[in-house]
This record gives C-alpha cells, sequence and structure tokens, in this order.
C-alpha cells in the first residue's frame, strides 16, 4: 500500500497522542509536511534568506531564483501554459478575493449574475455576496441532490446571458462531490461567461490541468498538499490578468511612482504587492516535487480504494448516515456524517482521548448543513499516508461513542 | 485528561434526559443563543412573578455538554428571584473560568468543572447562562417583556 512507502516521511506521525499511535483524519483542513519539505523550510532561514526581486547580492539572487523556480513548478503541476498565470497568494481564500476586487469590480454591475452552488465554501461564497452587494448584482444557486451530485440540469436553467461569472468547487469540502468542471465550464462560455473553480480540496488529491478543464480563474493552496500554511495561487489566463486592474498597492507591483500616480508592472508582479511568503512559496515548489516523485494519479487511485473501504467500515457503525456521493469514482476521501443523537462535537472529542483527529463542525460550509438538515457533521479525511489500520481506529473509535453515549434510565429523584 | 472528567454521569443523564425542555408560552424572557463555532443553539424561556423565576424552559440543539448545561441551569435557577439566578450565573461563570467555588454555592453544577480541562469546550457550558444574563438585562433595561440574542462570544 502508497501509505506504507511514505508514512516514514512524516515526521508527525511518528509522534503518540495520550498514548496511541496519532490517527490523523483532518488532512481536508491541513495535510501533514514531509521531511523534505521542512527541510527545505530550514535550509532557506539557514543558508540563503533574503528578499526577492531587489537585491544584487549573491543569497539575494538565489533567493529570487528559488522563488521563481517554485512558480514554475506549481504552475506546472496544473499544467499551466505560462509560469507568468500563476500569482503568488497567501491562500486560496486571497486568490478568491482577488478577482472579486479587482475582475469582479472591473466587470460586474447593476443586474449581472454570478451563478455559485449550494457547496460552497464561505471562502467561495461571501466574497461574491460583497461584490454583489456593491454591485447590485444578483447571485445565483445551483443546488444538489440527495447523493450530493450537482443539479446540472438546474445548472443549464440558471445559466443565461446575464451570467457574468460561474464559481463552484472542484470538489466539496463536506461531500466530497467532484464536479463535472470541464462540462460545465464549456456551458458557461457559450453564454460569455467567465468560470472561477475552487480547487483547494482538488488539487492536492487528483491530477488536475487547468488547459484541460477550459476555466478562466483556479484558486488553491500549498498547506493542503503537504506545503506549508501562508502561501496560495491564483492561476488564470494572461490576457484577463493583463486587463484586469491591480489588488494591493505598494511595493513590488510598480514601474514608476510619482506622487500622484503610478505605473504597473506586467502580470504577474502586477498582483504581487508587498514582501511575499518567500519561504512558504519556495517550499511549495519542494512539496510539488514530493508529490510528483509519488504520482498524482496513484494518490488518487490509493485514496479512491481506502474510500471504499472506509465507506464499508463506517456502514457497519449503528446509526452512522455519510453524506455524498456512493460512488468513490465520483468523490474524494472526505467523510461527513451524522451519528444519531451524538453532537459532532463529542464525537471529535471522544476520537481525540484515542489519538484520532477529526474536525466536528460546519467546515465553513454552513449553507451545505443546512441543505442536509443538521447543524453539523464530523468529518475525516484521507490523504496518501492515511492507511486501513487509520480507518479500523476511526470505525473502533466511533463504536465507543456510541457505547458511551448509550441511553442510561433516569436517576431515580430527578 | 481523563474523558470521564468531561462526561460525567449526570451530564450524559441530562442530556439524554433533558429537564424542562419545551417552549414556554407568553415568556416575560426569551433568549436566542447560539454558539457561532460549533453550531450549538438553545431558545431559553423565562417566566416571572413577582420578582422570581417562576418557569423557565428551553429547547436547543448541540453537543452535550450545551445541553446538558442548560437543562441544569433550569433546575437550578427555578423559584430563585432575579437577584439570586443572574448571581448564581456569575458564579458559574467563574467557575469555568478557572476560580474556586465551593459546592454549596452550585450544588449539581460541580459536575460541569471537569470541561475547563478542555478550553474549546467552555463556551459550550457557559452558553445558556450567557443567555440567561442577555436575557435578565435586557429585560430590566426594556422594563418589560422582551426577546433578546446571546452568542457566547459574549464575554
Amino acid at each position: 500500500m502508497l501509505a506504507d512507502r511514505v508514512r516514514a516521511d512524516f515526521p508527525i506521525l511518528q509522534q503518540r497522542m495520550n498514548g496511541k499511535p496519532l490517527v490523523y483524519l483532518d488532512s481536508a483542513a491541513t495535510s501533514q509536511k514531509p521531511r523534505q519539505v521542512i527541510d527545505a523550510l530550514v535550509r532557506y532561514y539557514e543558508e540563503y534568506n533574503a528578499n526577492v526581486h531587489r537585491g544584487i547580492y549573491r543569497i539575494a539572487e538565489q533567493a529570487t531564483e528559488a522563488y521563481e523556480a517554485a512558480r514554475r513548478k506549481v504552475a506546472g503541476f496544473i499544467n499551466a501554459p505560462r509560469p507568468e498565470e500563476l500569482i503568488f497568494t497567501r491562500s486560496t481564500t486571497e486568490a478568491i478575493n482577488l478577482v472579486a476586487y479587482t475582475w469582479g469590480r472591473a466587470n460586474v454591475g447593476a443586474g449581472d449574475e454570478i451563478l455559485l452552488t449550494e457547496m460552497e465554501h464561505h471562502s467561495n461564497l461571501v466574497p461574491w455576496q460583497m461584490l454583489a452587494a456593491e454591485r447590485g448584482a444578483r447571485l445565483r444557486f445551483v443546488s444538489f441532490d440527495e447523493q450530493g451530485m450537482l443539479e446540472v440540469a438546474e445548472y443549464d436553467r440558471l445559466l443565461n446571458d446575464r451570467t457574468r461569472l460561474v464559481a463552484l468547487t472542484h470538489q466539496s469540502n463536506v461531500l466530497g462531490t467532484i464536479n463535472p468542471v470541464r462540462e460545465l465550464a464549456a456551458k458557461a462560455h457559450l453564454v460569455g461567461a467567465k468560470v472561477l473553480v475552487d480547487g483547494a480540496q482538488s488539487v492536492p488529491h487528483m491530477p488536475v490541468d487547468v488547459q484541460h478543464l477550459g476555466v478562466d480563474f483556479f484558486a488553491f493552496s500549498a498547506h493542503k498538499m503537504c506545503g506549508p500554511t501562508g502561501a496560495g495561487a491564483l492561476w488564470a489566463r494572461y490576457d484577463l490578468l493583463d486587463a484586469m486592474p491591480p489588488f494591493h498597492g505598494g511595493g513590488e507591483m510598480i514601474m514608476l511612482v510619482h506622487l500622484d500616480r503610478s505605473t504597473y508592472k506586467d502580470p504577474p508582479y502586477k498582483f504581487e504587492a508587498g514582501t511575499p511568503s518567500i519561504a512558504d512559496c519556495i517550499v511549495w515548489g519542494d512539496a510539488v516535487d514530493y508529490l510528483q516523485g509519488i504520482g498524482m494519479q496513484a494518490i488518487r487511485e490509493h485514496e479512491m480504494q481506502l474510500t471504499h473501504y472506509a465507506m464499508r467500515r463506517l456502514s457497519e457503525v449503528p446509526g452512522l448516515r455519510l453524506f455524498g456521493p456512493e460512488s468513490p469514482q465520483r468523490r474524494g476521501g472526505v467523510l461527513a456524517f451524522d451519528l444519531d443523537v451524538v453532537h459532532p462535537h463529542d464525537v471529535a472529542q471522544i476520537l481525540d482521548q484515542e489519538g484520532i483527529a477529526v474536525r466536528a463542525g460546519h467546515h465553513c460550509a454552513q449553507p451545505v448543513h443546512r441543505r442536509l438538515d443538521i447543524s453539523a457533521t464530523t468529518r475525516a479525511s484521507l490523504y496518501l499516508y492515511n492507511n486501513e489500520a487509520d480507518v479500523d481506529a476511526l470505525t473502533a473509535g466511533l463504536q465507543g461513542v456510541r457505547k458511551l453515549f448509550s441511553p442510561k434510565p433516569t436517576r431515580v429523584g430527578s | 485528561m481523563a474523558l470521564d472528567d468531561l462526561y460525567r454521569e449526570v451530564i450524559l443523564d441530562h442530556y439524554s434526559h433533558p429537564r424542562n425542555k419545551g417552549e414556554l408560552p407568553d415568556p416575560d424572557i426569551k433568549v436566542e443563543g447560539a454558539n457561532p463555532l460549533c453550531g450549538d443553539e438553545l431558545s431559553i424561556f423565562v417566566k416571572l412573578d413577582g420578582g422570581r423565576v417562576a418557569d423557565v424552559r428551553f429547547v436547543g440543539r448541540g453537543c452535550s455538554i450545551s445541553q446538558a448545561s442548560a437543562s441544569m441551569m433550569t433546575e437550578q435557577i427555578k423559584g430563585k428571584t432575579v437577584a439570586e439566578a443572574r448571581a448564581l450565573a456569575g458564579r458559574f461563570k467563574a467557575m469555568m473560568q478557572g476560580q474556586a467555588v465551593s459546592e454549596d454555592e452550585l450544588g449539581e453544577l460541580m459536575a460541569l468543572q471537569g470541561v475547563r480541562k478542555f478550553p474549546v469546550r467552555v463556551k459550550c457550558a457557559t452558553l445558556s447562562w450567557v443567555a440567561l444574563e442577555q436575557g435578565i438585562d435586557e429585560f430590566e433595561s426594556a422594563q418589560g417583556k422582551v426577546t433578546a440574542r446571546a452568542s457566547s462570544e459574549q464575554p
């Protein structure tokens, strides 16, 4: 199994929690980091820490070259045609906000429509609410069915010549659903709409090719794919970036500055004001090397197999209701569930005592939970380093939760 | 950090068999409380008579700690004066913030003491009490029936 080969690369997994091995099942929130990435981070700070794009001394050149090499690697990872189309941001959230503030303000007006889905993370919903409120635009939503699959017929109906943008997630962070982005993007382009994809949950787990998907904007981040926090990226077609106004103003993004006006650099620098997260962007490149060394198709197949196994084991737990598509082909390894009367926070708390890390709550997707008519779920999410033993520990832990919470008779005198 | 400290039998009992659960028609104080972090929700209904809590009920959904704490609160404050109920809320919050309190003051509520060892869950335990205080405050400044809102993010 793939996990058995790679587990030794992740120092944190060698740790014990409450005397038990750490069973990390929260990679959809953030992934663990391999030794190769941690070492690269230390190497930068110990050997060539310097600001980029402005020094003429040796280590400044070295830092600049490493930063630009990382841009080429990250761009290549999603098969972007040109590295200049990849803008480094702090996060997926910042990448989406960048589009809302720049392209959005310049291109969305009163009466225009932005088409979203009901399974978006707050980061691909709230920026559009803010833009719509400012511009007098209208947000419309495609719902999902009982299995968590997007209602494509409804999408077809909602798409019209007022639609300026379709913004959707590639893979839901609650349901695990993988959306048919290529098909939806082609339809959006027929009515002249642009397409933005939130790839935070897909890029770490499957081969992604933005040219094949045929989208206009693609946002994702490093920390969910074995890289550090503090680095994200927006990929967009060069002609769109070139026409967009800048986002933040400041150093690094300018050509000439006068007291009353400035001229700006070309993409990507036009959108990278201020000192970037240099170390984090550089070692994101090492995370790309690490994942490519294993192979994204191999990772996808491992996760599909393990998801299949997890779905079978979880179905053995009485009262457990799993959300999302039934077929592992149509979903990622994100398993959100409900356990009868036991609240997710209690579930997560009891599992923590067993050294099992899962997430409890609304996972920054309150509308999804409202649609499922529940206040919260417990979510276990898988990655390349998870194995069947992790799933077995989860299943056993959930049986323990049920036992603790099985109702006892009311005490005398109450 | 033993799990038994958190999930004391009395807490699980209140969760499985909540006391005073349900809506109260025509309450003097109605408060809707929420814990945005985990989605705990509860509404508290208080009927006053001559400055005393004549009846109190709650409805809600959320984790065992938030719901058990609300259930225990309703038992503790029924029959108390508004001032006594407010004082009890203060003592309960003090306990949850780590101050020493005596069993004489809090009785069965001492069972929730174990929650202190799990800092992220403290807000679950205090939600009903924060809501009660908010309701009393608004009732006193309005000098009449109120519907208030409270969040466990409040101090």
